[in-house]
């Protein structure tokens, strides 16, 4: 079996549901014969055809809405926006329309969408280019919000995004697109949604993170093997509705929590975590749950990004201070 | 001096908005009437639908004014936009409504007690007594038309002859989204009509201060199709227009819009009070123009239609309304955890608790 990047592995999840499920469609901004600008969606028009494979004016709140109608006829519309940063336009189709189709019919109508969108820094992209707004489309109530960290998991979670009955934005990890390879097989098996997934087993510390940030986060894990702390990783995938159960259970063991995102701190999805541990396993911490983020900044241009976003060194940093947190025992 | 430097600029595209109307203000017609016109049977179904939305309106005012409804916006004058409109449509296209089209819903076949209930603030009212795939209301001013393109691009791709009909107001027009949908509809030549119900005025701002077009209509034209006006107080002027740009949809010619003009004689909803920013006498002129008196006077003078009909009409479309009403406040209200039923296909576990919560809240 080849291995292949995590770009490539949205690409094969693509063509297999256009394959398998007739009313999958696809279409975005140079998706077409262009193959989209990072290539995810590269000869799928070819293959598939533009009927099913078609480039959209540059139209965000269109590309949103396509979505919704398409959905409310049955289709299983994928769309794509080009950057996160392009995707507020298309937010009032989120909130207004899709995650509330199937509840202000009372189930009549229903929105089987996924909305494709590359997320993060890390590329050196001009302005606009490097959002990670992860936090403010897991605010919102009906939606479900997943992010790969693997080729495997961009493939499996992919596909269980475009089956799902309900609305999926798609989160891809701008970094990661060809920073590792894996092998993928095209079995055509979705992975779980709704389900965090723990990818390394520790008993020391819980390090909960989501997207590009969790390699940092294992490379981070494995600078702490070295000194002796066994960090338990686990990578969130699905933020809305999220798998609270796995991180209680992981913190209840270690008693320690570090949530890792490069999305600015305040109002971060990591708020919530750490909310969580608080109202939840209080009595099983043996140290404050700590947060490593972008900063409450705007996401600086390319020259600075590398100091915004959280280091391997800040990461294992946080960790060792909760280990060695003086009220602990 | 070059000489050349004189002449006019090459002309590379001209375009032309018409206007429709059939019928004067006093019923008479202008001109030659569609056949339809002369289908007595059709045209009084045309004329008890406005009447039934007008007297569904007064009453649904009363209702909210005695506090057993929400704010509502009634359609009272613009009858003739949204029952020409719903009667243009088959049953299997597809209705994308605006919040103000009461009239094309009740002639779609949803239930009088389903619309109170949405008003009375109850999803339950959007279940579906009408066909199944048209859109509910929709309230955020716009976000529809993309929808409607949506729609149209999935019946165009099963090659299902039918058409996407998208209901919009003036206020609408100055929207970017509802661009985005039309310009998109042009290009991929998709089977939706757009009607615009210009009504003058979006709460308190006037179309003038929307746009410095001279018509809404010409919208269209950028988009790469055609629009038209349409006298929207002219029941049979709507119908007409809007058989047309449904029968080219079908045909495969694509979109059209068809700007129906009429006027919002009434507040913009029961929040608002109109009399803050316009002059009563421009209603009391606009009043002279309203829809359903034109029809009657039509029927009137070419279909021997009597007082005892027009009579039997009111008392039936009261004694209709009046029944809803009782289904509507006899309806039990739903349970607080019911808020969860339609919030996924399955409602993810991690929420049973909140449910659990509501359910126990709610004595």
């Amino acid at each position: 079996m080849a291995e292949i990047t995590l770009v490539d592995a949205v690409n094969l999840a693509l063509a297999r549901a256009l394959a398998d499920d007739p009313d999958v469609v696809v279409f975005g901004e140079d998706v077409g014969l262009n193959g989209g600008v990072f290539r995810a969606t590269a000869g799928l028009q070819q293959r598939f055809g533009a009927e099913r494979v078609f480039d959209t004016p540059l139209s965000e709140a269109l590309i949103g809405g396509l979505c919704v109608g398409m959905a409310a006829q049955g289709l299983k519309p994928v769309g794509e926006i080009q950057f996160m940063g392009f995707v507020y336009p298309c937010i009032d189709q989120l909130v207004n329309h899709a995650s509330r189709l199937r509840n202000r019919t009372q189930g009549r109508l229903t929105c089987p969408m996924v909305l494709r969108t590359p997320h993060g820094a890390g590329i050196r992209a001009p302005e606009h280019h490097s959002e990670a707004t992860e936090a403010m489309l897991a605010h919102i109530p009906g939606l479900r919000v997943v992010i790969p960290s693997t080729p495997e998991r961009a493939y499996g979670l992919l596909l269980a995004a475009i089956r799902d009955p309900d609305p999926v934005v798609f989160l891809e990890p701008t970094r990661i697109y060809r920073a590792a390879k894996a092998e993928v097989e095209d079995s055509g098996e979705a992975l779980p949604l709704d389900v965090a997934f723990v990818v390394r087993d520790g008993r020391d510390v819980t390090l909960v993170s989501w997207g590009a940030m969790v390699r940092d986060t294992l490379e981070a894990a494995d600078q702490l093997a070295a000194e002796g702390i066994e960090a338990e990783v686990i990578d969130l995938a699905t933020l809305k509705p999220y798998d609270e159960k796995t991180v209680l259970e992981s913190v209840a063991r270690t008693g320690r929590c570090v949530v890792v995102h490069e999305a600015a701190r305040t109002g971060g999805f990591g708020a919530e975590i750490a909310a969580l541990i608080a109202e939840r396993a209080l009595l099983s911490l043996l140290a404050p749950v700590a947060r490593v983020t972008g900063y409450d900044t705007i996401i600086p241009l390319p020259r600075l990004e590398r100091q915004y976003m959280p280091s391997v060194e800040r990461i294992a940093t946080a960790a060792r201070r909760t280990c060695n947190f003086a009220g602990s025992n | 001096m070059d000489t050349m430097a004189e002449q006019a600029l090459e002309v590379i595209a001209t375009f032309e908005v018409e206007r429709r109307g059939y019928l004067g203000i006093d019923g008479k017609p202008l001109r030659c009437l569609p056949a339809f016109a002369g289908d007595r049977d059709l045209v009084v179904s045309l004329y008890r639908a406005m009447v039934l939305a007008r007297a569904f309106d007064m009453k649904a005012v009363s209702l909210q004014r005695t506090g057993r409804l929400g704010t509502y916006a009634t359609s009272l004058g613009q009858e003739a936009v949204a029952v020409g409109v719903a009667s243009a449509m088959a049953e299997h296209d597809v209705l994308i409504p605006s919040y103000r089209d009461n009239a094309a819903l009740l002639w779609r076949g949803v239930a009088i007690e389903d619309i109170l209930l949405f008003w009375g603030g109850d999803e339950r009212g959007n279940r579906g007594s009408g066909p199944v795939q048209d859109l509910p209301f929709c309230i955020p001013v716009g976000s529809q038309a993309p929808h409607a393109a949506g729609v149209g691009y999935a019946l165009k791709y099963r090659k299902q002859n039918h058409v996407a009909v998208c209901l919009l107001g003036d206020g609408a027009t100055s929207k970017g989204d509802v661009y985005e949908a039309m310009n998109f509809a042009g290009v991929a030549k998709l089977p939706v009509v757009f009607v615009v119900n210009n009504n003058q005025w979006a709460i308190s701002v006037p179309v003038a201060q929307q746009t410095a077009a001279q018509t809404l209509a010409q919208k269209a034209i950028a988009a790469g199709f055609s629009g038209e006006q349409a006298d929207g107080n002219d029941v049979i002027a709507v119908r007409a227009a809007v058989d047309e740009a449904i029968a080219a949809a079908r045909a495969g010619e694509g979109p059209r819009l068809i700007e129906a003009l009429t006027y919002r004689l009434g507040d913009h909803t029961t929040s608002d009070d109109a009399s803050r920013y316009r002059p009563p006498q421009e209603v009391e002129q606009r009043w002279k123009a309203e829809p359903i008196a034109r029809l009657r006077n039509y029927l009137v003078a070419r279909m021997n239609w009597s007082k005892a009909e027009e009579e039997e009409i009111a008392r039936a479309c009261g004694e209709q309304v009046d029944a809803a009403i009782e289904r509507y406040l006899a309806t039990p209200p739903r349970r607080a955890e019911t808020m969860f039923d339609h919030l996924y296909a399955t409602m993810p576990p991690v929420y049973a608790w909140q449910r659990d919560e509501a359910e126990a809240n709610d004595g």
